[in-house]
């Protein structure tokens, strides 16, 4: 093609200690192209574009960014805001948002003088009202960014790069907290803005929507580019291959008639300062062999039921039986007893501690365990021998079992939290985002894992953000929105993706 | 230009290190104002040096400063463990001594053998109180325990001046606001004779070591280190967060106390409202230093101590203001401070590109 070429990124490398981020990557960009650059975890998508943005220093290589008229020139490295200047925006994957000021403040807070007597805000909503027209990204500006959904929050985030005169925009996993039907809304708008210029890098995992919205794929393994394509030639099982080096382990499900009542939940209430920690009257029958997921937009209460399920939060109203028998003083310890296996949503933050030892942080939920300690006093023996044999069944990699478990990867630390919670054999299983931020490898393990407590006879409340999760593992489907339960009844994702959303189905 | 970097992990050198190298800059500092001050600083380290370790009697006065210190330096690094900021152990060092007086100087008639345990225990427990009040504030109504652990000890300095001129005044003493002497059988026995060093070091060793064995060995340090180093995920984990705390408080107003008691029934044998020139807030120091290990605690208390007695010494042979101690001991925690943050972070120096 004999476009223009807004940006080549050219023999990029950079290592951290021993671990090689990136390995002499090079990229180009034209102009209006939407380029997806596909990767498993730890790939180095995210170190690339953080070296584009300025935030590392590249060991070697340089970037080349192109001006209104098309010449390139030499970004200098290691410089934000050289990067903005150029005109490269970038969304993270975490906003950096402030949350008590509206959308219009947060879009053009950073780009005015610090020492400015007066504002002129009139123009920049002008600009920014432009701007919204022209791209169809729709946000309301004068209500604190706190009060906004999160596809909200993101448009803003995109606003803001556009603000600043991004003619480069790069979006880290744009899809990962959007229903289907605000992520499809997203590419368009997308597909929008490249009319007018705008090219895009957009990191995904995803081969769904990186096959329907991007004009082409580069895909990165280990730190090097291993293929790229033109979208229009691309196959989804090929793309597969390239990223993970082999065929994706497909998780086996077989069907399985559902056991006896596990968990119950009759009518529990959750109170909670924030819309996503409060339950309304739920009521819920997991069953043993049963995968039970839960859909929904984030902060539609998800964490409200998994707070109560693995005991954090106290119901306000209703009951909670586990195993036919009534929980009467729940709290994380009961539940642990009761055989509830809970894998939390925030591994780094709820599931380990971080400056303990992986062999400790396996035994965190058994402290009571006789096996473990007697009389006070831990045998750390058996300890060290437990955590020895859990790595190893559990692939759990890392530095050692010794070191701190802050140490591992995040997949390691999810291994290290499956191990914990499959070796008790518990009756009930709470997952909560399991595979997020996990490779396809993985993610595929925690899939299996899973599957195979499902097959012993345990039950499994799946809660996920990812539809194509869910629908690859659950038995059942129920929706969660704004506090309620509702049954989707079958595997549509149209029908749930709407009941998502709100929308009559 | 300066880009500060997080480190990937600190490493066990810098553990170790920087304490040490703390403690040897902040002495190399402290030559500057003794040149100022018209002394040789290599002179004036050696008369330190003399003051702490020429003589046996030198050794004892060390050892006896250290006492208390190693007590405070427990409280807070036990607390500080589990992020429960105790900055009150002064005020709970008085607790201590106040039962100990309360009880050892006749107010009860217990037989002699009874006297001392019992005055160790309660002493003990009174400083426990005097922790485990605010912590029920911070999990209760969540006040910060900084501000009410602090401000305590002054709540608690002027009801010790009440009770010392009220139920504890010494009727012998003249009107002087001081307590009744401790009875004789309730004195923590001397080390050795004529000397000033007295069985409290060995309690304080001994708590040290029990220190260092739960924190690492037990349940009960699990525990804690767990509610410490991740709150969410100790209360995730089943771990009951606030016995934890609660527990923690009270073992560290515990050690508090006891450095009240054993001032009082080691040492002084009375209470006066002079009895620590700030034990409690130099715990603090003791424990950053320490890098909040137990045995580390121990050096620590040493060190300092072996600063302020040589400093003293120091400034009977030169001339010089001993005030320079206490500008070892600050310069040392804002050395530890700073290295600290240089095990966690590196700074590199890069070169501006050209725009």
């Amino acid at each position: 093609m004999a476009e223009l070429t807004a940006l080549r990124l050219i023999g990029l490398s950079k290592c951290f200690g021993s671990v090689i981020a990136n390995d002499n990557v090079s990229l180009t960009l034209a102009k209006g192209e939407v380029l997806a650059l596909l990767g498993e975890n730890g790939a180095g998508k995210t170190t690339l574009m953080n070296m584009l943005f300025g935030h590392y220093l590249p060991d070697a290589g340089r970037v080349e960014v192109a001006d209104e008229t098309g010449t390139l020139h030499p970004l200098p490295l290691g410089h934000p805001q050289a990067a903005l200047a150029a005109g490269v925006g970038m969304v993270h994957q975490h906003f950096a948002l402030a949350e008590n000021i509206n959308a219009l403040d947060n879009i053009t807070l950073g780009s005015e003088p610090l020492l400015a007597l007066k504002r002129d805000r009139r123009s920049a909503r002008a600009k920014i009202e432009g701007i919204i027209e022209r791209s169809g990204l729709s946000a309301p500006l004068n209500v604190p960014v706190g009060r906004l959904s999160v596809g909200e929050r993101q448009r803003v985030e995109i606003l803001k790069a556009l603000y600043r005169d991004a003619r480069i925009l790069v979006l880290d996993e744009p899809t990962a907290v959007l229903t289907p039907q605000e992520a499809d809304t997203l590419f368009e708008n997308i597909k929008a803005m490249t009319k007018d210029g705008l090219s895009v890098i957009f990191i995904s995992h995803k081969l769904r929507e990186v096959l329907a919205f991007s004009d082409r794929i580069a895909v990165l393994r280990h730190g090097k580019k291993v293929g790229e394509m033109a979208t229009a030639e691309a196959d989804e099982k090929a793309i597969a291959r390239m990223m993970v080096g082999a065929d994706t382990p497909k998780v086996a499900r077989r069907d399985m008639a559902p056991g006896m009542p596990i968990l119950k939940l009759s009518n529990v209430s959750v109170g909670g300062r924030s819309q996503r920690d409060r339950l309304k009257g739920v009521n819920l029958t997991v069953h043993a062999h049963e995968i039970l997921g839960v859909a929904g937009i984030s902060g539609n209460g998800q964490s409200g039921l998994a707070n109560v399920i693995s005991g954090l939060a106290q119901p306000e109203g209703g009951s909670l039986s586990v195993n036919d028998t009534l929980v009467t003083r729940p709290g994380p310890g009961a539940m642990v007893r009761a055989g509830v296996g809970r894998i939390p949503e925030d591994r780094h933050h709820e599931g380990i501690v971080g400056a303990m030892s992986v062999a400790e942080n396996m035994v965190i939920e058994r402290l009571d365990d006789p096996a473990i300690q007697s009389r006070g006093l831990l045998k750390r023996d058996a300890i060290q021998a437990n955590a020895e044999k859990l790595a190893k069944a559990y692939d759990v990699r890392g530095p050692g079992v010794t070191a701190p478990s802050r140490l591992l990867s995040g997949g390691n630390i999810q291994k290290l939290i499956l191990a914990r919670v499959f070796e008790r054999g518990p009756r009930l299983i709470l997952a909560n985002q399991p595979t997020r931020g996990l490779d396809m490898g993985a993610a595929a393990e925690v899939g299996r894992r899973l599957l195979e407590a499902r097959a012993r006879g345990a039950g499994v409340v799946l809660i996920s953000e990812d539809l194509d999760e869910i629908l690859g593992l659950a038995d059942r489907v129920v929706v969660i929105r704004d506090g309620n339960l509702v049954e989707a009844g079958s595997h549509d994702r149209e029908k749930i993706g709407l009941m998502m959303a709100g929308e009559p189905a | 230009m300066i880009r500060i970097e997080p480190r990937e992990s600190p490493s066990r050198a810098f553990a170790v290190g920087i304490p040490v190298l703390s403690a040897v800059i902040s002495l190399a500092f402290a030559a500057i104002p003794l040149l100022a001050a018209g002394a040789n600083p290599l002179v004036a380290y050696g008369e330190m040096i003399k003051g702490v370790f020429g003589s046996v009697f030198a050794v004892s006065e060390m050892l006896t400063r250290a006492t208390p210190l190693i007590f405070t330096g427990l409280a807070a690094a036990l607390a500080f463990r589990a992020k429960l900021w105790n900055i009150g152990a002064e005020g709970q060092l008085y607790l201590g001594a106040m039962a100990a007086v309360g009880i050892g100087s006749g107010f009860l008639d217990i037989s002699g053998l009874l006297l001392l345990p019992l005055i160790i225990f309660l002493g003990a427990a009174a400083g426990a109180v005097g922790m485990m009040a605010p912590t029920y504030l911070k999990v209760r109504f969540g006040a910060d325990e900084v501000v009410t652990t602090l401000l305590l000890n002054f709540i608690i300095l002027i009801f010790l001046q009440m009770m010392l001129e009220g139920p504890l005044q010494d009727p012998m003493g003249l009107g002087w606001p001081q307590s009744a002497p401790v009875l004789d059988q309730g004195m923590l026995p001397p080390l050795m004779d004529r000397m000033r060093v007295h069985s409290g070091l060995i309690l304080a060793l001994v708590l040290a070591a029990i220190a260092q064995f739960m924190l690492a060995r037990s349940v009960w340090g699990f525990k804690l280190r767990a509610v410490g180093e991740n709150t969410a995920a100790a209360r995730h984990a089943g771990i009951n967060v606030r016995r934890s705390l609660f527990v923690v408080a009270a073992i560290s107003g515990a050690l508090a106390g006891l450095a009240g008691v054993s001032e009082v029934a080691g040492l002084k044998g009375y209470l006066t409202s002079d009895l620590s020139p700030g034990f409690g807030y130099t715990g603090i120091v003791v424990a950053m230093l320490a890098g909040l290990s137990p045995v580390g605690v121990v050096i620590a208390a040493l060190f300092i101590a072996s600063v302020f007695v040589g400093a003293d010494s120091m400034s009977r042979a030169m001339g010089v203001s001993s005030f320079l101690a206490d500008l070892v001991v600050s310069m040392s925690l804002l050395c530890v401070l700073v290295g600290g943050f240089l095990a966690r972070y590196r700074i590199l120096r890069t070169r501006a590109a050209k725009a």
